[in-house]
């Protein structure tokens, strides 16, 4: 909230405005982490429907596929999780410091 | 070898399994001794690191569907079930991102005391916990056909009924008597119990017959590329899917239904993606909701370090889901003779009796390898089987009996309540138990994660983001759905175990009989849908104090507005 005036007291936490904006970035910040999951959760198997002869390359005895899903999907997951707790983390404390704003 | 009452052991395999059970036993007393009520065990849980917390979060989940039932998986069905360690893990991001924090800001502990919270009804309380009971025995049978399994490899010979009735009868007693409380302590250490376990068996394994990507190269590419011969590899017996399809996606476990109902081959593939799909909507939202679960999220001090938490636990889990399938692929190639055991003789055995094999290269090891992951499949059942017995006890105890049965019972008939109630429990779990032993351990959580996602997801996702939802769409959509994903596994598993003669069905309808099996794919938004449908049209209930609801659900926790909700509620009344 760039526009704050040094006047005010923050945002009322009580009002409608507060609670529809902060469960939006929260939502907005939950989903967009869920999507980028997602598209790799939901799009393996469709790989492996369309392109199966490109899966099944072997990489040190792997085939590629069993290489994404058996190994390298846990890295990929710990990275969104890593990612999302940063975020909303900081979300948390900018929305707590902006109420605090002003009170004594 | 020794001989116990007629029956062959190995007295390595059962010195192992023994400590295993003693200790575990021992642990559950002497920390109940030092936890008196529910109220000191979160109390005392909230002082605990981030480091133990997550260790004992990753040591209640690992059932023995994780630690014996993946492994036997994937060695039946290939590729296929690597989707379902995934998707454990996995579902955790989903409880993190959208569920975790704002039942953790809302301070519920169970579904029960959520559904209550959340919609002022302690009506919904009491459909909530019905429900949280009859779902719980799904989730017993898994684990009481582990313990089958491993006690009829322990002792050549014993019948896999009696097996279960052994352990379940130990566990139920020992629940009964007030040991085996979900103490932080008793589950981390069971965690790195059954993480020692899988993975000291697996490395030995791969320095002596060749490492994963070596025995996965073995089985044939369905391109025109050359098989990698470097290992040892046994003649699979007949019952064994050929290395193709076992490799390939869409291989026997999601192609099942098309197979039986003779599809030609480019037909069955869009059977199998459904199934894949529907499979992963299950495990990751069932996941989301596992109610026993929830519980350790408020172990933690605040919510900085729950978030905390649930990384390491993603991190553990994850790392531990990298072992079992190893399990499978050399079972495959040096134990194929378990493709032609049928029940507790399969390949859900896989993971105890594969580093037995080490004892032709190196006598007295395959023994003491073999010993340690028994010892870690009797943490795996026994952990997972007594917290199930705890919370559905305590459900039954405290909520049926002492909330709607006996409202006015003094703590001593309460306490008689809570030894009945495990004792009826354990006896239906064992009862149910004996009954699956032809189904793969994995399968049948599966399942019960399927039950989940249809029920308790769409009610702890709908409610804690969408203020319009009231109690009556939230019952509707949590039984709705629930009810249809249960009556579609029960009539698959009650068909597949020769209950109900419905094969030839399912051969006409391969269609129907894979939204049976995984009915994920339409039950969850079948609830979601209900839920929307039914608040809509009972508007006029939803909470009238929502939007402090709602701020509680959402607000951080640092502006202290669940002290000043609790205020006004208590005032209220």
């Amino acid at each position: 909230m760039p526009e704050q005036s040094s006047h005010s007291s923050g945002p009322d936490i009580h009002s409608e405005e507060f609670l529809h904006r902060l469960m939006k970035r929260q939502l907005r910040l939950s989903i967009t982490c869920a999507a980028t999951f997602m598209l790799l959760l939901l799009g393996l198997p469709l790989a492996n429907y369309l392109f199966p002869q490109f899966m099944s390359i072997r990489v040190a005895g792997f085939t590629l596929t069993w290489l994404i899903l058996g190994v390298l999907f846990f890295p990929f997951v710990w990275i969104i999780s890593w990612v999302f707790i940063k975020r909303s983390m900081a979300l948390e404390n900018e929305e707590a410091d902006a109420a605090n704003k002003g009170k004594p | 070898m020794i001989n116990i009452f007629g029956v062959e052991a190995d007295i390595w395999i059962v010195a192992f399994s023994l400590i295993t059970v003693i200790v575990t036993i021992g642990m559950g007393f002497w920390s109940a001794s030092k936890s008196k009520t529910a109220g000191d065990f979160f109390v005392a849980g909230r002082s605990v690191s981030v480091g133990w917390n997550a260790s004992a979060i990753s040591g209640e989940y690992l059932s023995a569907a994780s630690f014996m039932g993946i492994a036997g998986m994937v060695m039946n069905s290939g590729y296929d079930a690597l989707w379902y360690p995934v998707c454990y893990a996995c579902g955790y991001l989903f409880l993190l991102l959208f569920i975790a924090g704002p039942l953790r800001r809302f301070g519920a502990y169970t579904i029960p005391d959520f559904a209550e919270g959340r919609f002022d009804s302690p009506l919904f309380r009491k459909i909530a916990v019905v429900f949280v009971l009859f779902i719980g025995f799904f989730y017993t049978m898994p684990q009481m056909k582990g313990a089958g399994t491993a006690l009829s490899y322990i002792f050549k010979g014993l019948p896999y009924e009696i097996g279960v009735i052994v352990v379940g009868v130990v566990i139920t007693f020992n629940v009964a008597l007030g040991g085996m409380k979900g103490i932080t302590l008793v589950q981390a250490f069971q965690y790195w119990a059954k993480m020692f376990a899988i993975a000291v068996p697996v490395f030995v394994l791969m320095a002596v017959y060749g490492d994963y990507g070596k025995h996965l190269g073995v089985n044939a590419a369905p391109v025109s590329q050359p098989a990698v011969e470097s290992v040892i590899r046994q003649p699979l017996p007949e019952k064994a899917p050929a290395d193709e399809k076992w490799i390939s996606p869409f291989g026997p476990l999601t192609s099942k239904a098309a197979v039986r109902a003779k599809l030609p081959p480019e037909e069955q593939k869009p059977y199998s993606l459904l199934y894949t799909y529907s499979l992963i909507i299950a495990i990751v939202c069932g996941t989301a909701g596992l109610p026993h679960i929830l519980v350790r999220f408020y172990t933690n001090p605040d919510g900085a370090a729950a978030k905390r938490t649930t990384m390491w636990v993603m991190i553990l889990i994850g790392v531990f889901y990298l072992f079992p399938p190893v399990f499978g692929v050399l079972g495959r190639n040096l134990l194929p003779d378990l493709y032609s055991g049928v029940g507790a003789k399969g390949t859900d055995k896989v993971v105890l009796e594969l580093p037995r094999i080490l004892n032709g290269q190196c006598p007295g090891l395959g023994s003491i390898m073999s010993g340690i992951a028994c010892a870690g499949a009797f943490a795996a059942f026994m952990s997972t089987f007594s917290g199930l017995l705890v919370s559905m006890t305590g459900a039954l105890a405290h909520d049926v009996y002492g909330r709607m049965l006996r409202p006015k019972s003094t703590p001593a008939q309460r306490m008689r309540a809570f030894k009945i109630s495990s004792v009826v429990i354990g006896a239906v779990a064992i009862l149910l138990g004996t009954q699956v032993e032809g189904l793969e351990i994995n399968f049948m959580v599966g399942q019960a994660f399927a039950i989940a996602a249809a029920s308790y997801f769409p009610l702890l996702f709908m409610s804690a983001w969408w203020r319009g939802m009231t109690m009556q769409g939230a019952a509707a959509g949590m039984l709705g759905g629930g009810i249809c994903a249960l009556i579609g596994v029960a009539l698959t598993n009650a068909s597949d175990l020769g209950k109900i003669p419905l094969n030839d069905f399912w051969v006409a309808h391969p269609l129907v009989r894979i939204l049976c099996e995984q009915p994920a794919i339409w039950t969850v938004p079948l609830a979601i849908t209900l839920m929307i449908v039914v608040s809509k049209l009972t508007r006029k209930s939803i909470p009238s104090d929502i939007r402090m609801k709602m701020l509680v659900l959402h607000a951080p926790e640092k502006l202290g507005l669940k002290q000043e909700y609790i205020q006004e509620h208590s005032s209220g009344h």
